[in-house]
């Protein structure tokens, strides 16, 4: 990573919006389609330098047929186009998991490897500002589940149009999973074209006491968490994972040979998610170096509460990633889950304001 | 007006599926042949006479019941029995089997298992096309039951939206597993679905090679145009059980006499007795053609049987 002062600072839609024009300005072959990629707002802004510069040609709106249009993306791909189907909520890929499933996942393999599905799915996880049920649901351990589909889910403006330029660059399809809380945060984004390899993770913060397994939002949570934890003593190793899958398993194991704790913080479910996957593996190849039971961050298994109350409670932060790994640590016995009143806002959340 | 060859090669192709279709039920109950077969043994024309309408670089989609559509794109036939033997010369290596045959260096672009699942990817190279300005063609291929599918509306919508060179080709063989069409659908219209959307439908006598000949020949001409796409209703019906290689009229879900009514309208015969009764050809052309064509079959599963099953680490290879 060569993130330093030095480079242009931009926001996570920002690089996402560049890495499309950039994208398109190399390739020909891409093009975006998805509900709204051309009118006024663009995607919340993601689409709109894209339309403005190449027009309906290449960046155009499509009916409310999800599934038909994600399978005219999988046609497109194996007819020599790179398509970006871009969709303003996760949920929205639940009409299209006939498409992404038993087609894009399984093409290349049905037909021996003598067709490639180079196709790009965006989707944005919505979060807050009573988004409820159908417009807040962190899906990747669907995606994660299904062979033949690479995940992604970057968590920095860096990572967000590197890995959307490797997605593009890749022969597989590539369900790309942004958060939109996440859109508004600002970090080094180089203006030239890179790409970040998919199936590598990072070390955000470095630390010898446990290993804090995250991804997308729950990076920022987790790397807030190990100032917390700071207070105490705790020297927290925090690791990005980048890509769900390809996951990057080793640099997980390493970390936890050297920490001997774990803990893991998804976004999505706990009950079959990517918490529980990594947790899987860590215990399956490195359970000799645990020092201690593995902890898992993530949602409770409810659908998500629309009114603000409840959904304070239902979504985990930086202080229950904190208690987690207190736990872990041998400080407490149980975690101690802070009230959801009492617990502080969290630094990508200050200043958002509806309509979402 | 079209010379004997074209006539023969209809012939030809029609015999070739045919002769297939049946050696295979010979020899689907030595139990080598491990994967569900759902031949179209009766449904021949209208694989023929929509891939004679079109050029090899134009591109099919198909479905579970895709040896036809397969070899009436020129799809090889050796790979294909190899396919459904299993075997690593397949055209799929082995990995598809009978349901999810592909040759995309023919422009056939693969077989889905999933009912109406390939419609939108014939729409996706329609629009590839459309994009890159050729005048290529996309064929989607499926049965009445895929007529019942939401996307099959929703592409319908959207080719005619954009204009694309697709041709919808229903192949309507009445049953949808062992369930009639009148059980599943209010009116017996699918030609007539593409209406509302500004698509044109034509409802043909789909055992009359020449008639889905024409049709399709006027829905690719369309497309060529840039007029965009149109629907075919290929009315048809097939022989044999909806899966494997057995007559079922016996399991009571239609009668023998319907059977019997549908084989006397046998596509190739039908086909062959016109072509004599107009001087066109004459039965020792036929005759000839018949035994080159069974040579050719005996070739492919001798071609087959003796290939090797595909190396293990195959199993990993082709996800990513």
């Amino acid at each position: 990573m060569r993130e330093n002062q030095a480079i242009r600072q931009a926001k996570y839609v920002e690089a996402i919006a560049e890495a499309l024009v950039q994208a398109m300005e190399c390739d020909e072959r891409v093009f975006v389609m998805g509900i709204g990629v051309d009118d006024p707002t663009g995607v919340f802004g993601s689409t709109r330098p894209a339309f403005k510069r190449f027009g309906k040609k290449r960046v155009f709106t499509i009916p409310l047929s999800e599934n038909a249009i994600t399978g005219i993306g999988v046609g497109a791909a194996l007819s020599g186009f790179r398509p970006i189907m871009v969709h303003a909520r996760n949920d929205f890929l639940l009409l299209t998991m006939d498409q992404l499933v038993n087609h894009a996942a399984k093409w290349s393999y049905m037909a021996g490897g003598r067709m490639k599905v180079p196709l790009t799915i965006r989707a944005i996880i919505g979060r807050g500002w009573g988004q409820g049920p159908q417009h807040s649901q962190s899906l990747q351990a669907l995606f994660v589940h299904t062979p033949g589909l690479k995940v992604v889910m970057p968590a920095t403006p860096y990572d967000a149009k590197g890995l959307l330029l490797a997605s593009i660059e890749d022969d597989c399809p590539v369900i790309f999973i942004e958060h939109r809380r996440l859109y508004d945060t600002v970090g080094p984004v180089p203006e030239e074209t890179y790409t970040v390899p998919l199936g590598k993770g990072a070390v955000r913060r470095e630390g010898g006491d446990v290993t804090v397994v995250a991804s997308s939002l729950m990076v920022l949570e987790a790397l807030q968490a190990s100032q917390l934890l700071q207070s105490d003593g705790i020297a927290a190793e925090v690791i990005d994972l980048r890509t769900l899958s390809p996951l990057d398993d080793e640099l997980v194991f390493d970390s936890v040979r050297k920490t001997g704790r774990l803990v893991v913080a998804d976004t999505g479910w706990e009950t079959c998610g990517i918490a529980a996957e990594v947790s899987a593996r860590v215990a399956s190849n490195v359970f000799g170096s645990l020092k201690a039971p593995i902890r898992r961050v993530c949602l409770p298994d409810s659908p998500t509460p629309t009114c603000p109350s409840l959904e304070r409670e239902f979504y985990p932060g930086a202080e229950d990633i904190a208690a987690a790994v207190r736990t872990v640590v041998g400080r407490v016995k149980e975690p101690v889950r802070p009230r959801a009143s009492a617990r502080t806002q969290e630094s990508w959340d200050k200043g958002f304001t509806g309509p979402f | 007006m079209k010379n004997k060859e074209f006539h023969l090669n209809l012939c030809r192709m029609m015999l070739l599926i045919r002769r297939t279709e049946e050696k295979i039920g010979d020899l689907y109950p030595e139990q080598e042949m491990k994967c569900a077969v759902h031949l179209s043994i009766g449904e021949e024309a209208s694989a023929v006479g929509v891939c004679a309408a079109l050029r090899g670089d134009d591109v099919i989609y198909s479905t579970h019941r895709c040896h036809a559509h397969y070899l009436a794109k020129g799809g090889n036939l050796k790979r294909m029995v190899a396919e459904l033997y299993g075997k690593a010369t397949g055209c799929c290596r082995g990995k598809g089997g009978s349901m999810h045959l592909a040759d995309p260096e023919v422009g056939m672009m693969g077989s889905s298992a999933i009912v109406a699942g390939s419609i939108p990817l014939a729409v996706g190279s329609a629009l590839a096309f459309s994009m890159k300005g050729n005048d290529r063609v996309a064929v989607a291929l499926f049965g009445d039951g895929g007529a019942e599918q939401g996307s099959f509306t929703e592409c319908i919508s959207f080719a005619a939206l954009k204009k694309l060179p697709v041709i919808f080709v229903c192949e309507n063989n009445l049953y949808a597993t062992h369930t009639h069409i009148s059980a599943r659908q209010p009116k017996d219209n699918i030609y007539q679905r593409g209406e509302p959307y500004g698509v044109p439908g034509t409802q043909i006598d789909g055992n009359d090679v020449l008639a889905v000949y024409e049709a399709a020949s006027q829905a690719v001409e369309r497309c060529r145009r840039g007029k965009g796409p149109s629907l075919l209703e290929c009315r048809t019906y097939r022989w044999r059980g909806h899966v494997g290689p057995d007559y079922d009229y016996d399991l009571g879900y239609r009668s023998k006499q319907e059977l019997e009514e549908w084989m006397r309208r046998c596509p190739i015969t039908t086909y062959e007795k016109t072509l004599v009764s107009a001087g066109i050809c004459s039965q020792s052309d036929l005759n000839l053609i018949r035994g080159e064509v069974d040579e050719e079959v005996a070739r492919a599963v001798t071609f087959a049987k003796s290939s090797p099953e595909p190396e293990l680490d195959e199993l990993l290879q082709d996800v990513y």
